[in-house]
C-alpha cells in the first residue's frame, strides 16, 4: 500500500519487575498509520498507549523493558532493527513526539532558542545565523508574539500553553511525517486546549504530517481524530473511524467508555452508567477476554479464551465474543449503542 | 424542588497573600455567593483563577484576609478557636489527589477514625470499629479493607476511603475540591455516582469545585464561573448552558470538545486570545478584557457591577447593563 507510512504489526513489550515479574504492557498491538491522517489512540492509565508510543520511538528503558516480538514498518524497514544511532537519525526529524508535560519536557537551565536550534543542528548542517531566523520563525508559526525577544528566554518565563507550543515548534522544526502526541493538552486549561489543539490540526495541514494522538479524553477524539484505536490491558480491543467508534461501537468497553461520560447537552436526570471494577493487573493477566470481568454481557467462554479480532466493515475491527455468530444477539443497556443525543437529533 | 435555605452566606470574602517584596496575590478577591441547603454548587474555572481557595478559605483551612462566612446564622471569623474546631465539624473536605491525600502510614481504619478522636465523638473502640466498617460498606468498599495501607488501593478506591473520611465525623458541608480530575474516565462515574447517592441519603450540602464543565454540569444544581479570583457568573446549571452571558463562560463552554464527532465537525469555537493575566498585576475595570472578544472602552476604566440579568442568574459584565 502507498499511503501506509507506518504499521506496527503484532507488538509485544514487557517490563521486567523485581516482585511481580514479568508486567505484559503490550500485547500483540497492530495498527497502520496513513499519509496525514490523525489517529487517535484511547485508553485508560496503564492500557499500554504510553509504552506503544514510546517504542515506535525507541525510547523504551533499556534496562527493564523489552520488544518480545513483533515489527514497526518505517518506509519498509523494521525499526526495531535499528540500532541506537539510526533510531537518532530518524528521532525528532522524521518522527517526532511530543510529551504530555510542557514543564518537565524542555530543559529549565536552557534558553528556548538554543534547544529549538540543538533539534535541528543534529540533523540538518545550517549556519547559525540561517538556524536562528529559522528558530524565529517557527515560534512565530506556532502563535508566540514577539519571537525575536521571546527566543532568548528561558522555559520558566513562558506559561504552560506557551511552553507546549514552544515543544510543538520543536517537534515540527525538521517537517517530520509523524508526529506522535502524547497526551498533548492534559496538563492544560480548556481555553488554552482548545488553542493547542486548533494549533496542531493547522499545522497538520501545512506540513501534512501524520499524527498520532495518545489521549484519554474522548472529547479531544472527537475533535481531532480520523481514526481510533482502543487499547484496554496492553491489547487493542477495537478500532475504527471515529464515526464508528462513537455511533457505532460494538466492544462493551467502548460503549461503557461513551456511557461513563456526561454529555454537555444531556440533562442531570440522565444518570451516568460506570464501568464496574478496576482494570486487570498486567503481572497476573486472567486467562480469556482481559475486560471479561468487568463486562455486563460476559458469557462462559470470556474466561477461558481471547477473542479474534472480528472485521465489521473494512475499517472497522473489534475484538469480542459477542461477535461470534454463535453468542446470543444482545440488547444493549438503555442509552448504548446509539446515543440519546443521536436520536434527539434526528427528530429535531 | 428549589433549595432556598441558606446553609452558607459567603459575603465580601478576600484572601491575598504576601508573596515578599511587599507584593500581594490577590487569590481570591471580594467574592459574595450564598450555598443553599442540600444543594450542590458547581465552582468552576481554569488554573489559578482562585477556586480552590475560595473553597479553603470558606471552610477556613486558611484564615481570610477580610469578609465574611456565616455557617447557618453563625459568623464563623467571630468564633472562638474551640468554637470553631466544632464547626469545622460539620465542614469537611475532599482532595484531588488521592495518592497524596492520604497518610501512606497509616491503615485505612486509622485515617478515617482520625477525625472521630479529634472531634471527641467518645466512641468506645468497638464502637469506633463498627463505624469505620458501616462507613467503608457505605463508600461501597468492606471491612476487609479496613487493615490494609493506602498503597493496597486504586486511585478510586483511594478516593472513596477519602470520602468515608469526610463523612466520618457527620458533616453537613463537603467542600469536593476536584475530586475526580486525577481518576481514569470509567471510574470518574463511579465516584460522581457515589457522591450523588450520599448526598440524597445523608442530605449533604456540596461545593464541587473542578475544571472539568461537563462533570460539573451534571453534578451541580447551580453553578459560579471564577475567573482571575473573581466571580464572573451565577446560574443555575441548567441555564447557564443554554444561555450563557458572560464572554468568558461562553468562550469556555465552547473550548470544551464534546465527545461526538458530529457535533465537533461544525462546532464554531470561541478561541481566546492569550493566557490568563497574571493575579499579581490583573488588569483594570473589568478583569477579562484582555482577552475579551467584545471588549469596549468602558471595561477598561470601571469594574463591571454585579447584576441579575434574569431570574436568578447573575453575571458581572458591562455588556448587561441597563
Amino acid at each position: 500500500m502507498e499511503d501506509t507510512i507506518l504499521k506496527v504489526e503484532n507488538l509485544h513489550v514487557s517490563f521486567k519487575s523485581h516482585d511481580d515479574g514479568e508486567i505484559k504492557a503490550v500485547r500483540g498491538v497492530s495498527f497502520e498509520l496513513k499519509k496525514g491522517e490523525t489517529l487517535a489512540i484511547v485508553g485508560e492509565s496503564g492500557s499500554g498507549k504510553s509504552v506503544t508510543a514510546k517504542s515506535l520511538m525507541g525510547l523504551l528503558p533499556k534496562q527493564n523493558s523489552f520488544v518480545k516480538q513483533g515489527k514497526i514498518m518505517y518506509e519498509k524497514k523494521d525499526l526495531l532493527k535499528y540500532s541506537n544511532k539510526e533510531m537518532q537519525k530518524i528521532r525528532g526529524s522524521e518522527i517526532s513526539m511530543i510529551f504530555q508535560d510542557p514543564m518537565t519536557s524542555l530543559n529549565p537551565t536552557m534558553k528556548i532558542g538554543k534547544q529549538i536550534i540543538e533539534g535541528f543542528r543534529r540533523h540538518q548542517i545550517v549556519g547559525k545565523k540561517e538556524v536562528y531566523k529559522k528558530a524565529t520563525e517557527l515560534l512565530e508559526l506556532v502563535g508566540i508574539a514577539n519571537p525575536e525577544e521571546r527566543i532568548k528566554d528561558y522555559p520558566h518565563q513562558f506559561s504552560g500553553g506557551m511552553r507546549q507550543r514552544v515543544v510543538i515548534a520543536m517537534a515540527l522544526a525538521s517537517n517530520p511525517n509523524i508526529l506522535l502526541a502524547d497526551e498533548p493538552t492534559t496538563a492544560l486549561d480548556v481555553t488554552i486546549q482548545a488553542q493547542i489543539l486548533d494549533l496542531m490540526k493547522d499545522l497538520q495541514k501545512k506540513t501534512g504530517a501524520a499524527i498520532v494522538i495518545i489521549t484519554h479524553d474522548l472529547g479531544v477524539v472527537a475533535n481531532m481524530a480520523q481514526r481510533v484505536a482502543v487499547m484496554y490491558a496492553g491489547e487493542i480491543i477495537e478500532t475504527g473511524t471515529v464515526d464508528e467508534i462513537f455511533y457505532e461501537a460494538r466492544h462493551p468497553y467502548t460503549k461503557g467508555l461513551l456511557l461513563s461520560m456526561p454529555k454537555l447537552h444531556s440533562s442531570r436526570s440522565t444518570k451516568l452508567i460506570p464501568i464496574s471494577g478496576t482494570p486487570p493487573d498486567l503481572s497476573q493477566l486472567p486467562e480469556g477476554c482481559p475486560f471479561a470481568a468487568r463486562c455486563p454481557y460476559v458469557m462462559k467462554v470470556c474466561h477461558d479464551f481471547t477473542p479474534d479480532s472480528t472485521k465489521v466493515s473494512d475499517t472497522h475491527m473489534v475484538s469480542c465474543w459477542l461477535e461470534d455468530k454463535r453468542a446470543p444477539r444482545i440488547e444493549w443497556r438503555s442509552g448504548e449503542g446509539v446515543s440519546k443525543d443521536e436520536e434527539n437529533r434526528k427528530a429535531n | 424542588m428549589k433549595k432556598t435555605e441558606k446553609l452558607i452566606e459567603v459575603k465580601n470574602l478576600k484572601k491575598y497573600f504576601h508573596v515578599g517584596k511587599g507584593k500581594l496575590l490577590k487569590a481570591v478577591d471580594d467574592i459574595t455567593i450564598d450555598i443553599y441547603k442540600g444543594e450542590t454548587l458547581g465552582l468552576v474555572g481554569e488554573s489559578g483563577c482562585g477556586k480552590s481557595t475560595a473553597g479553603r478559605t470558606i471552610i477556613q483551612l486558611y484564615k481570610a484576609t477580610s469578609g465574611q462566612v456565616i455557617y447557618d446564622g453563625e459568623d464563623i471569623q467571630k468564633k472562638s478557636s474551640t468554637e470553631i474546631k466544632s464547626m469545622k465539624k460539620k465542614m469537611q473536605m475532599i482532595f484531588q489527589d488521592p495518592y497524596s491525600s492520604l497518610n501512606p502510614r497509616m491503615t485505612v481504619l486509622e485515617i478515617i477514625s482520625e477525625g472521630i478522636d479529634n472531634h471527641e465523638f467518645h466512641y468506645n473502640k468497638k464502637e469506633k470499629e463498627e463505624k469505620v466498617y458501616e462507613l467503608l460498606e457505605l463508600v461501597g468498599l468492606n471491612k476487609r479493607h479496613a487493615t490494609r495501607y493506602p498503597h493496597e488501593f486504586s486511585g478510586g478506591q483511594r478516593q472513596r476511603i477519602g470520602i468515608a473520611r469526610a463523612l466520618a465525623v457527620e458533616p453537613e458541608f463537603i467542600i469536593a475540591d476536584e475530586p475526580i480530575a486525577a481518576l481514569d474516565v470509567s471510574i470518574q462515574a463511579q465516584i460522581v455516582n457515589l457522591l450523588q447517592e450520599l448526598q440524597e441519603k445523608k442530605r449533604l450540602t456540596f461545593l464541587f469545585i473542578a475544571h472539568d464543565l461537563s462533570m460539573v454540569k451534571y453534578i451541580s444544581d447551580r453553578i459560579a464561573v471564577m475567573y482571575l479570583g473573581i466571580i464572573v457568573e451565577l446560574s443555575d446549571s441548567e441555564d447557564l448552558y443554554d444561555e450563557p452571558f458572560h464572554p468568558y463562560t461562553k468562550a469556555l463552554l465552547s473550548a470544551i470538545p464534546v465527545p461526538d464527532p458530529k457535533i465537533e465537525r461544525i462546532r464554531e469555537r470561541i478561541i481566546l486570545e492569550g493566557d490568563v493575566p497574571n493575579p499579581m498585576d490583573p488588569p483594570s475595570g473589568c478583569r477579562f478584557r484582555t482577552r475579551c472578544p467584545s471588549a469596549m472602552d468602558i471595561c477598561t476604566e470601571s469594574v463591571p457591577k454585579w447584576q441579575e440579568v434574569s431570574s436568578n442568574h447573575f453575571v458581572a459584565c458591562h455588556l448587561y447593563n441597563v
